[in-house]
């Protein structure tokens, strides 16, 4: 075993660099997830469960849910189609839509919130039209809908694209030779072949979903037990000097977090042979 | 029966074919043979369907194609990297294309399961139906994307460079293998290369290409012993390339004689390196002198140095060499059983 010899490092060289990522993760990851905890359980598990059983706390839960529940999926189709047009077609201003795609990740979450505040808004440029109507976008639900679908836009797009250019267009080429329509080829060939990529896309834009502060509280308008999704609640407990309850909140975000994590490491073990057969 | 009537295709500015027709009859193995941009890949997929031509029309078996999508036109299509589906087992491939079709279409699991189950025997590649492509060789992954293009019984075969990304020996025996599996089942197949002894060996017709045109359509023989155009001549075999004068009908070159041409002026005589005969010294013939000798294995390759310090290039077989004692510096007569002349400049 020369070969491996030669490209080893020296135990001690090892050693430190394992502690100091160690170190580095205990630091910044683990401990401000313990502290989150900690705190949530300062008065004990009955104040833990009172924190969480107020009518504003579960009002933010449901809020939280239900635009995770519509940002998400229109995430999966729009991310499908755009990788699916952009890997496997082409066509002029590719790289434009690229760009575009790219957008929300390079513009701070608070001015993508100002846009929207800037378009729908009283003062707005649709603002009057609006009023007329008797719709409500800014400080309602779906201003709140609007700037988290704004903000995960990239997130399965950006998972997809890289994968499916990779894979090109050669087996579903083949599949239309075999006789399979456009969409059965990518029900069959492509889906199945982006799959591990999807679900990757998928817990990262919900994740950023249901934490998104930023984009959320400018167009939100805090109103209690109506327009405040979890995050917002955190910060207006914390500012109410109520650590338990801001705290018991963050915990449910922060185990949503490990959960996702979990499941996808599940998925992962669960179908090892399978990824190992496909190479990833 | 395939025609193809004044194809043309451009991508961008590079025209890819230029009115290109042909026809290939019921049955035949047909190669489009040429370097790399000469169009035969292109040729091809505007065959399958997968791309469109800008001009010219596509017939199959008597009927315009030209607007047919590609899964309704029935042929089987190879691909150079197979583009076997990843995500499925070798059996699920081969069945892919008989479980996608619709209503009364679909033969009952069983029939699909027993045609699987024929063809990996046909490919022989019985018990690797639960593996996925990547744990395939390259000549394992070759037969399951041929099995899988046949499975659906096309009326035509098409494969494009079905050999190139195999090792020598594997492309050797998968060669003779598919030329046997074409004279059984009787299919009609056009394949793709740039390796001039695999189109020779394989098909019954040769098709030579060369920047979207073609060059030349013939058996391997007459392609080979008449080429019709300087770059077939080049393209197929070595050659010797001498540029040569005509003057009354008559080709010189270095004071050897060398045939005849149609006009005069500048040109180029190709003459193959085994036509090229080494005597022994005889005042009646040109003479040359020996400046390199290579053995390779069965056959002797000779550079001489004929008059006028033109190279040419001969081969013999070793029994002549050992017989004429060649070595470098001997002189020697040279002989020119065959040469083509071509007139103009830069051919």
């Amino acid at each position: 075993m020369m070969s491996g010899k030669a490209i080893r490092e020296p135990a001690l060289v090892r050693w430190a660099l394992t502690v100091a990522a160690l170190a580095f993760l205990a630091l910044f990851l683990v401990a401000p997830l313990v502290a989150v905890l900690a705190e949530a359980f300062a008065k004990g598990w009955a104040a833990y469960v009172r924190a969480l059983s107020g009518d504003d706390t579960w009002s933010s839960i449901r809020l939280t849910l239900i635009v995770a529940a519509i940002a998400v999926p229109l995430n999966i189709v729009f991310g499908l189609a755009a990788s699916w047009a952009i890997a496997k077609f082409d066509f002029s201003g590719k790289s434009l839509l690229v760009s575009l795609i790219e957008l929300p990740f390079s513009v701070s979450p608070v001015i993508s919130g100002l846009v929207y505040v800037l378009l729908f808004g009283l003062q707005g440029l649709l603002g009057p039209w609006l009023v007329e109507h008797d719709l409500k976008v800014i400080f309602a639900v779906p201003g709140i809908v609007l700037a988290t679908i704004f903000v995960t836009f990239p997130f399965v797009a950006r998972e997809l694209i890289p994968l499916m250019e990779e894979q090109g267009r050669e087996e579903e080429e083949a599949a239309l030779t075999l006789g399979a329509s456009g969409f059965t080829a990518f029900r069959l060939v492509t889906l199945p072949n982006v799959r591990w990529g999807l679900l990757y896309g998928v817990l990262l834009c919900n994740a950023r979903a249901m934490g998104e502060f930023g984009a959320v509280s400018v167009v939100s308008g805090h109103i209690r037990g109506l327009t405040n999704t979890m995050p917002l609640h955190v910060e207006i407990l914390y500012n109410e000097y109520d650590f338990v309850g801001a705290f018991a909140v963050a915990s449910l975000l922060a185990v949503l977090a490990l959960v996702t994590l979990a499941v996808k490491s599940a998925l992962e073990w669960w179908h090892r042979d399978e990824l190992a057969a496909i190479g990833h | 029966m395939i025609e193809v009537e004044h194809i043309s295709k451009r991508f961008g500015s590079f025209a890819a074919l230029d009115q290109v027709s042909l026809k290939v009859a019921q049955g035949k193995l047909v190669a489009l043979l040429g370097p790399s941009g000469s169009g035969k890949t292109t040729l091809l997929r505007i065959l399958a369907g997968l791309e469109q031509p800008d001009e010219g029309r596509v017939r199959l078996g008597g009927v315009d194609a030209t607007g047919l999508g590609t899964r309704d036109r029935k042929v089987g299509f190879v691909f150079q990297h197979y583009a076997l589906f990843r995500h499925m087992t070798v059996a699920e491939n081969i069945a892919f294309g008989l479980k996608v079709r619709k209503g009364a279409d679909r033969p009952p699991v069983a029939a699909i399961n027993q045609k699987v189950h024929s063809l990996l025997e046909l490919v022989q590649l019985e018990g690797l139906a639960g593996r996925y492509p990547s744990q395939l060789s390259g000549g394992q992954r070759q037969r399951v994307a041929l099995a899988r293009a046949l499975a659906v019984e096309p009326r035509l075969l098409l494969l494009d460079e079905p050999f190139g990304a195999l090792d020598a020996q594997v492309r050797k025996d998968l060669r003779r293998w598919l030329r046997h599996l074409h004279d059984e089942m009787g299919l009609t197949g056009v394949f793709v290369t740039h390796d001039q002894e695999e189109a020779l060996e394989v098909a019954d017709e040769v098709v030579v290409m060369n920047k979207g045109r073609i060059e030349q359509i013939g058996t391997p023989a007459e392609i080979y012993d008449s080429p019709a155009t300087p770059f077939v001549y080049r393209f197929l075999g070595s050659v010797n390339a001498l540029p040569c004068r005509v003057a009354g009908g008559q080709a010189q070159v270095g004071g050897l004689h060398i045939g005849e041409g149609r006009a005069d002026g500048p040109g180029t005589a190709f003459i193959r390196p085994h036509d090229v005969e080494v005597l022994e010294l005889s005042p009646d013939l040109p003479q040359a002198r020996v400046s390199q000798v290579v053995v390779l294995g069965p056959v002797v390759r000779a550079e001489l140095e004929l008059a006028g310090g033109i190279t040419v290039e001969a081969e013999l077989s070793r029994e002549a060499k050992d017989r004429l004692g060649l070595r470098r510096g001997l002189e020697v007569s040279v002989f020119l059983r065959k040469a083509r002349v071509f007139v103009g400049e830069n051919v």
